[in-house]
């Protein structure tokens, strides 16, 4: 509790007229609005940002199901997830009296995958395919998997209905895996699909099938020579293993690409609303600003930009006037040592802490005004630094409030 | 060896700290990593140049392509070989690369393989993204092998001592996040069951024992945060059963606590003499209107005001340095070297990685 009473509270001052504000109640109140993803760089608290927009909705009446992909402990377990059983469970604490409800779930990406073979191949064919070392290594340390899965189970909490036949949510909050790249999300499953899809596979089933045709023999002769090369590198038992497992799943799926086709429809869906979470700091800003670029060339829906930890004061004094004064006062204390309890000593160390202050605040507001002129017309909405990490609900509710604060304060 | 032993070199020897004085004496690839945000990249610039510094001959290196290094010590971008970035004074330089496991792969097959038309159709039918995207951890294989030839490779200087010349004195290799490194340099266990033989796995088991030979360590960068240095302590409990040997801790971004616990405890419970520190204020000339006589000024409401944020603001700094401190003890306890960085006020620049990279010269025996 003492964590929320440490908070500013405090709205920092606006940006520029170059920055429409992001609304988020209007976001989040628009029943169109069905599916949000929150992405960024890593640690700008994109899942914490996921969980308190969750929650918001649910206390403002969605029927929200938050998606995690890999929280920190203490949030997980501020919303139950205890356990990894890739299955949403209701939150407890929540207020549902807008008549809205929240379900939260920790993606495991292994599970999903295996979820997918058995239910789309019979248990003999299933058994075959979980078995395949490749298999194993695939579903559960390749690292774009991660992403495929996410987007998988997505789709199909997107998709699922309840007892009355009506979608059992009507709001998908969603936070990216931690990738290499922030974009791997959107390039995995193309990736994937495409590999199993592809030549290089078709050539791996079916080295045997080549016709008579003069070109194709010479591609063909390319291709085998190809394959005997990766067999010596990775090992004739690697492709082997390949090869089974494609000749497995071959049967069973209508198509990894088409999945993946699929998936990538979903995310241009207009229901479905993109958020950019950043820090103000140069390498989250640099990423998020390429993340806006590239979800434009795709034709995803950005909602807008979310720009956590800004630094702010209330206090109308600048850094270097502060640290003057603070200098004087040393000066002044002259011999009492440094760190000593004299009422000047205290004096100075508030002034330095001011101005340390000050001089981020502004330093945040120039690096946010930066991505703003960069992108003109995309939302942004900031939220002030904490002073302490959030984990428990009440911490979630002050960051929704501070989000919707932005556009209504 | 009898080779070595030849009269000795008169190009200048790099200043190498030996035996017991130096905090890492046989280290020469240090391995940057540390959670997202936590600044693993600032440092592992800044550690380059600290080496540097030192007259050595340095390369550092980044594998997710996202070209943070050459931002951070503003430079060019790094290109897939190795070139130099820049020269320091006392005769060191750094050498930059990012590695990139496609060029990485072609390069090796070049190498070994000598293929040619071979190396076209593999490119064409996907089985250089398959090697180098889809198959687990044959991507790692390549990104390591790519920094352990490097630092594997020897120079043609002869040195006085008979020693091995190292082509480079010093890898620097900005790695993958926490949550991901141990996967990343746990290379063999990753192909283990996948390649059981073959150049894939014989790499990876050279990778690991030199991970393990005592000439690496790896370096977590952190804040003084709850979940950063819960996932420092996660990283390094996963390093350690993984035998990887887990280097300094390097703290980022640690506050001065500008006053002794004893005024942090006061001036997080309220009860310093508000009117002596207001008074001691209005001699400071910070605020408008003062003339920094001490005497009573128009802007007396104003005054107060400002006080009472100052002390408002001194509180929340009281409370985030003992939360500070608590994670401090964590970090502590974890029983390996800590340095410990300042903010930067001004952001991260070039200027600021050269300061760091003083506090981890001044800090640690490199």
């Amino acid at each position: 509790m003492t964590a929320h009473a440490a908070r500013s509270g405090r709205v920092p001052r606006p940006l520029g007229e170059s920055a429409p504000v992001l609304d988020m109640d209007a976001l989040l109140d628009d029943g169109g609005t069905s599916i949000l993803v929150c992405c960024g760089a890593g640690g700008v608290g994109k899942t914490t940002t996921a969980a308190a927009l969750g929650l918001r909705a649910a206390e403002r009446g969605r029927r929200v199901v938050v998606l995690t992909i890999d929280p920190a402990r203490r949030l997980a377990q501020s919303l139950g997830l205890v356990e990894l059983d890739n299955t949403p469970r209701a939150v407890a604490g929540i207020d549902e009296s807008a008549g809205g409800s929240l379900d939260a779930m920790m993606l495991d990406m292994k599970r999903t995958f295996d979820e997918i073979v058995e239910a789309h191949a019979t248990p003999e064919k299933a058994q075959q395919i979980l078995a395949n070392p490749f298999y194993v290594a695939l579903s559960s340390s390749f690292a774009g998997t991660q992403e495929y899965m996410a987007m998988e189970k997505l789709g199909q909490l997107h998709e699922m209905r309840g007892p009355d036949g009506a979608p059992r949510w009507d709001l998908v909050v969603v936070d990216t895996p931690p990738s290499r790249s922030a974009l791997d999300f959107l390039d995995a499953p193309e990736r994937l699909g495409s590999f199993l899809d592809g030549r290089f596979i078709r050539l791996l089933l079916a080295p045997a099938k080549a016709s008579g045709r003069a070109y194709v023999k010479v591609v063909q002769a390319g291709m085998n020579l190809a394959a005997s090369t990766l067999n010596k590198i990775l090992g004739s038992q690697l492709l082997t293993d390949v090869q089974t497992l494609v000749a497995a799943l071959d049967s069973v799926f209508g198509g990894f690409r088409q999945r993946a086709t699929q998936t990538y429809a979903l995310l241009q869906d207009a229901g479905t609303a993109f958020l950019v979470v950043a820090s103000p700091e140069r390498d989250a800003l640099r990423e998020a600003g390429y993340f806006m670029d590239r979800l434009a060339a795709d034709r995803m829906p950005l909602a807008g930009v979310i720009v956590n930890r800004m630094g702010c004061t209330t206090l109308t004094l600048d850094a270097d006037v502060a640290d003057r004064g603070a200098n004087r006062l040393d000066a002044a204390a002259g011999a009492a040592g440094p760190r000593g309890a004299s009422p000047e000593r205290v004096a100075a160390a508030l002034l330095r802490i001011h101005a340390t202050r000050d001089a981020l605040a502004e330093r945040h507001r120039a690096a946010a005004k930066r991505l703003s002129d960069a992108h003109p017309g995309v939302p942004v909405a900031q939220v002030p630094a904490a002073a302490t990490d959030v984990h428990d609900l009440a911490g979630l509710r002050t960051i929704g409030a501070e989000l919707a604060n932005w556009a209504h304060p | 060896m009898p080779d070595d032993l030849s009269p000795a070199d008169p190009s200048p020897e790099p200043a190498t700290p030996s035996g017991s004085e130096a905090d890492w004496p046989d280290v020469r690839l240090h391995v940057v990593t540390g959670k997202g945000g936590t600044g693993k990249t600032t440092v592992a610039a800044a550690l380059a140049l600290t080496l540097a510094s030192l007259g050595r001959k340095v390369l550092v290196a980044e594998v997710e392509g996202r070209q943070g290094l050459s931002q951070a010590l503003d430079v060019p971008p790094l290109a897939f070989e190795e070139r130099p970035i820049m020269k320091v004074s006392g005769g060191g330089e750094v050498w930059g690369l990012a590695v990139d496991a496609k060029a990485a792969l072609i390069e090796y097959l070049s190498i070994f393989y000598h293929l040619g038309r071979a190396g076209k159709a593999l490119e064409k039918v996907g089985a250089i993204d398959f090697a180098t995207t889809i198959a687990p951890g044959v991507r790692d294989v390549l990104l390591i092998g790519k920094i352990y030839e490097a630092v594997r490779r020897r120079g043609t200087r002869r040195r006085p001592d008979g020693g091995i010349d190292w082509l480079y004195d010093a890898v620097v290799l900005d790695a993958p996040p926490t949550g991901r490194v141990g996967r990343f340099l746990g290379v063999n266990r990753e192909v283990a069951d996948l390649a059981k033989v073959g150049p894939i796995r014989a790499q990876a088991d050279s990778i690991t024992a030199l991970l393990r030979s005592g000439s690496s360590a790896v370096h977590v960068v952190t804040l003084l945060e709850e979940m950063p240095v819960q996932e420092t302590v996660d990283a390094v409990a996963e390093l350690r059963a993984a035998q990887l040997p887990v280097g300094a801790i390097i703290v980022n971004q640690a506050r001065d606590p500008l006053l002794d616990p004893a005024q942090l405890a006061k001036l997080a419970a309220g009860s310093l003499d508000r009117s002596a520190v207001a008074q001691a204020l209005r001699h400071s000339g910070a605020f408008p209107g003062d003339d920094g006589s001490g005497t009573e000024s128009r802007t007396d409401d104003w005054s107060e005001s400002c006080v009472t944020a100052l002390l408002a603001e001194g509180a929340a700094h009281a409370e985030r340095m003992r939360l500070e401190d608590q994670q401090f003890s964590i970090v502590e306890s974890l029983g390996r070297p800590v340095y410990v960085l300042p903010p930067l006020r001004g952001g991260v620049d070039a200027d600021g990685v050269r300061i760091l990279a003083q506090e981890l010269a001044d800090q640690g025996k490199w």
